[in-house]
């Protein structure tokens, strides 16, 4: 039955604008509604986002895509000992566990400049697929000189754990890489959260986000490119968050147009 | 002054002000989290019972932040409006929930006592009332703010268009935009989260709207909703600049959090009325808030999440906005755990904001990780707007694809306004049927590919042919 048989369907003659985005434009309606379709195909968006919550990260692979790039690994566990105390207690997916901190006080300390740190937050899609692409595309930005120390991957994690992790292993800067909370379109955003002085405690307002990180979100390599002249900015102004204004784009505006100037 | 009530043999004794507050409040995680709740049944009703008996005054002698340490307490009690509540002074909260049902309180009454009103008296209230009372005396208040339209009238019903996308792909705004407007959307503000902090990007988003609004000659106004501060740097850089922007919580810890305080947000103001670009009114600001953010951000000094969220009212009040938000739903199972939390919670945010007399819309969405779906956005959109609600979000099929979580769509506002009979902002109003979008019954009229918006599309599109 084609949408001519449809009377009660009202179509939206700018399907056509679709093309610009993913948002859900030109659905048309019945009455002022939505149509049959749309809900049903809304639903079962919902479903596949609800599901995703809930799968587990495989840190097995993800040790291995990370270790593949030449980068060492260890896994840190929060407080929240399963999903459901993660979801109803951030407050325990903020801190490390007791045997996870011992693990980290016992290791040989070394000074850190850009700590990473990997978290399954909201998504554990997010972070088995785009983790290792996002490392690899940081490389060409990478200062050769900064240490980077061991890549930390911590499991029911939520973004302030990032803080611990660094104050005990002594960074100067930690970079979080963690999963969103999943959308209807989007189940696998990756969220990027850069802290300079990181120390348990750090608020919001302490930290650079660029969030939506995925190919058909921020690619991986201009989200890399605008978290190291954050990262580099940050050491330079020796603070992070609210007073560390993004300004890449400009700076990168520059560098094109010069040229032309000439 | 002690806290405690008897039931049978059993006496129910309570620390402080803010300890009764908590424990009479519904039960909701968020309060389960910062360890505040009532432990029974039975110890949440004794702490209603015990509230109701409160006297008002109280509430100005027993400051349950306190006033030398916290700039939103010294706010409440520097700006209180004795005059205003000589008239409510002799009260109990108990009483004051009759009082309030009463038809002695009516509009004009309670508009001029809301200054007299503290944000912790119209928590405690709340708390005694049934949701058939929140949405019964919200409706009493009439809060009309204004700047290219007049928002708030009774029996209008206005939308915030927020057309995000998750790289801020100009194309990709434009479009949601112009699906919205032909939805007949867009009255509160059209209104833009962006996926970047950068300086000269904000400022192409300004400009985006601004040409979309000249464009179409809309009578409606922009705001793009990034830190304060690169709105205040990007109205020194020439941006046309209409809303300014902050989300703001109740307490001066959880805003220092935010990267915010109360003297940083008047400078915002004068900044943004400087620019002088409203037509009908002046009401320059755009706030959000939301039950948990001040737990969020380890700030609540005890204090439940319900009686934090109205005291970031107190901030809004002073400010004047053009709109005010509570983003009810956004913040997750933690704080609000399922639909039945996320509706009380609604409820209670407007009821408090439209007693204090801040324009409050209602941002009605739920996340992936809560126990929320449709259904209870329907049942909580269809109780706001029969509550008198200022406006809600207008979103392409309730699917914010930047901020991923649900939100209400364009769709939602049409069925709102259909069955309850509510229009948009006057201004507005004239401008869709001028646009051919709506008829003279507020109904929406076929559009076909040769409407003048489709044949005249913004430039941002345009330039992508």
């Amino acid at each position: 039955m084609s949408d001519t048989d449809k009377p009660a369907l009202q179509q939206d003659p700018w399907s056509q604008l679709r093309g610009f985005t993913r948002a859900r434009i030109a659905l048309g309606r019945v009455g002022s509604s939505l149509p049959t379709k749309e809900v049903l195909g809304f639903g079962l968006s919902h479903a596949m986002a609800r599901d995703a919550v809930h799968l587990p990260l495989d840190v097995d692979a993800l040790e291995q895509s990370i270790q593949s790039l030449n980068y060492q690994t260890l896994r840190v566990q929060s407080r929240a000992t399963d999903r459901a105390s993660y979801l109803l207690r951030p407050d325990l997916g903020r801190r490390l566990h007791a045997d996870s901190l011992a693990q980290l006080q016992v290791l040989p300390k070394q000074p850190v400049d850009f700590l990473i740190v990997v978290g399954d937050g909201l998504s554990s899609l997010a972070v088995s697929r785009h983790v290792a692409p996002l490392l690899d595309a940081m490389r060409a930005y990478l200062p050769v000189e900064w240490n980077l120390g061991t890549i930390v991957i911590a499991s029911q994690a939520r973004v302030a754990i990032a803080d611990e992790v660094a104050e005990v292993l002594g960074a100067k800067m930690v970079v979080m890489l963690i999963g969103e909370r999943p959308g209807l379109s989007s189940p696998d955003s990756l969220g990027v959260y850069l802290t300079f002085n990181p120390h348990v405690g750090c608020s919001d307002a302490d930290r650079n986000c660029i969030s939506n990180v995925r190919p058909e979100g921020l690619v991986y390599d201009a989200a890399a490119k605008k978290l190291l002249w954050l990262a580099k900015e940050a050491l330079r102004l020796q603070v992070s968050g609210v007073v560390l204004k993004d300004e890449s784009d400009a700076v990168q505006i520059e560098v094109e147009e010069a040229p032309l100037l000439k | 002054m002690s806290y405690q009530y008897s039931v049978g043999t059993r006496t129910y004794q309570f620390a402080d002000l803010k300890c009764v507050l908590a424990k009479a409040t519904p039960a909701r995680s968020g309060d389960h989290l910062a360890g505040v709740a009532a432990e029974t049944y039975a110890e949440r009703m004794a702490a209603r019972m015990c509230l109701a008996a409160i006297p008002l005054k109280q509430f100005l002698e027993d400051l349950i932040i306190p006033y030398e340490t916290d700039e939103v307490t010294r706010l409440i009690v520097d700006t209180h409006d004795k005059q205003a509540f000589s008239e409510i002074s002799h009260l109990t909260v108990g009483d004051f929930r009759d009082w309030l049902l009463s038809d002695i309180a009516d509009s004009a009454t309670l508009k001029r006592v809301a200054p007299g009103i503290t944000p912790e008296m119209a928590a405690a209230v709340s708390k005694l009332m049934r949701n058939q009372d929140l949405i019964l005396v919200a409706k009493k208040c009439h809060v009309i703010t204004a700047f290219r339209n007049t928002i708030g009238l009774p029996g209008n019903l206005s939308s915030r268009l927020q057309p995000n996308h998750p790289t801020d792909d100009t194309r990709g705004i434009a479009a949601s935009m112009l699906d919205g407007l032909l939805y007949g959307s867009g009255d509160a503000v059209i209104g833009i989260n962006p996926a970047t902090d950068s300086i000269p990007a904000l400022m192409e988003l300004y400009y985006l709207v601004d040409d979309v609004i000249n464009q179409y000659g809309i009578p409606t106004q922009s705001c793009i909703l990034t830190h304060v501060t690169n709105q205040i740097q990007l109205i020194e850089k020439g941006a046309p600049v209409d809303l300014v922007f902050q989300s703001i919580a109740g307490t001066e810890k959880a805003n220092k959090s935010f990267g915010i305080d109360i003297a940083m947000l008047k400078e915002a103001q004068s900044a943004a009325l400087s620019l002088n670009r409203g037509t009908v009114g002046n009401n320059v600001m755009y706030f959000e808030t939301g039950q948990g953010s001040v737990l969020s951000a380890n700030a609540n000094f005890g204090v439940d999440q319900q009686t934090c969220e109205a005291r970031a009212y107190a901030i809004a009040r002073h400010l004047s906005p053009l709109l005010t938000n509570t983003v009810v739903g956004f913040i997750g199972p933690e704080y609000l755990y399922d639909g039945k939390q996320i509706i009380r919670a609604g409820l209670e945010d407007h009821f408090c904001g439209k007693l204090l007399g801040v324009p409050l819309g209602c941002d009605v969405c739920y996340t992936n990780h809560a126990e929320a779906d449709q259904d209870d956005m329907d049942t909580l959109m269809t109780l706001l707007a029969t509550a008198g609600l200022t406006f809600i979000m207008g979103i392409p099929g309730s699917d914010d694809i930047m901020l991923n979580y649900q939100t209400t769509s364009f769709h939602d506002t049409l069925y709102l306004r259909k069955v309850l009979g509510l229009k948009p902002a006057p201004e507005f109003e004239q401008w869709l049927r001028k646009m051919q979008i709506m008829d003279e019954y507020g109904v929406v009229r076929a559009v076909t590919g040769q409407h003048h918006m489709l044949q005249n599309m913004p430039k941002h599109l345009l330039v992508a042919k």
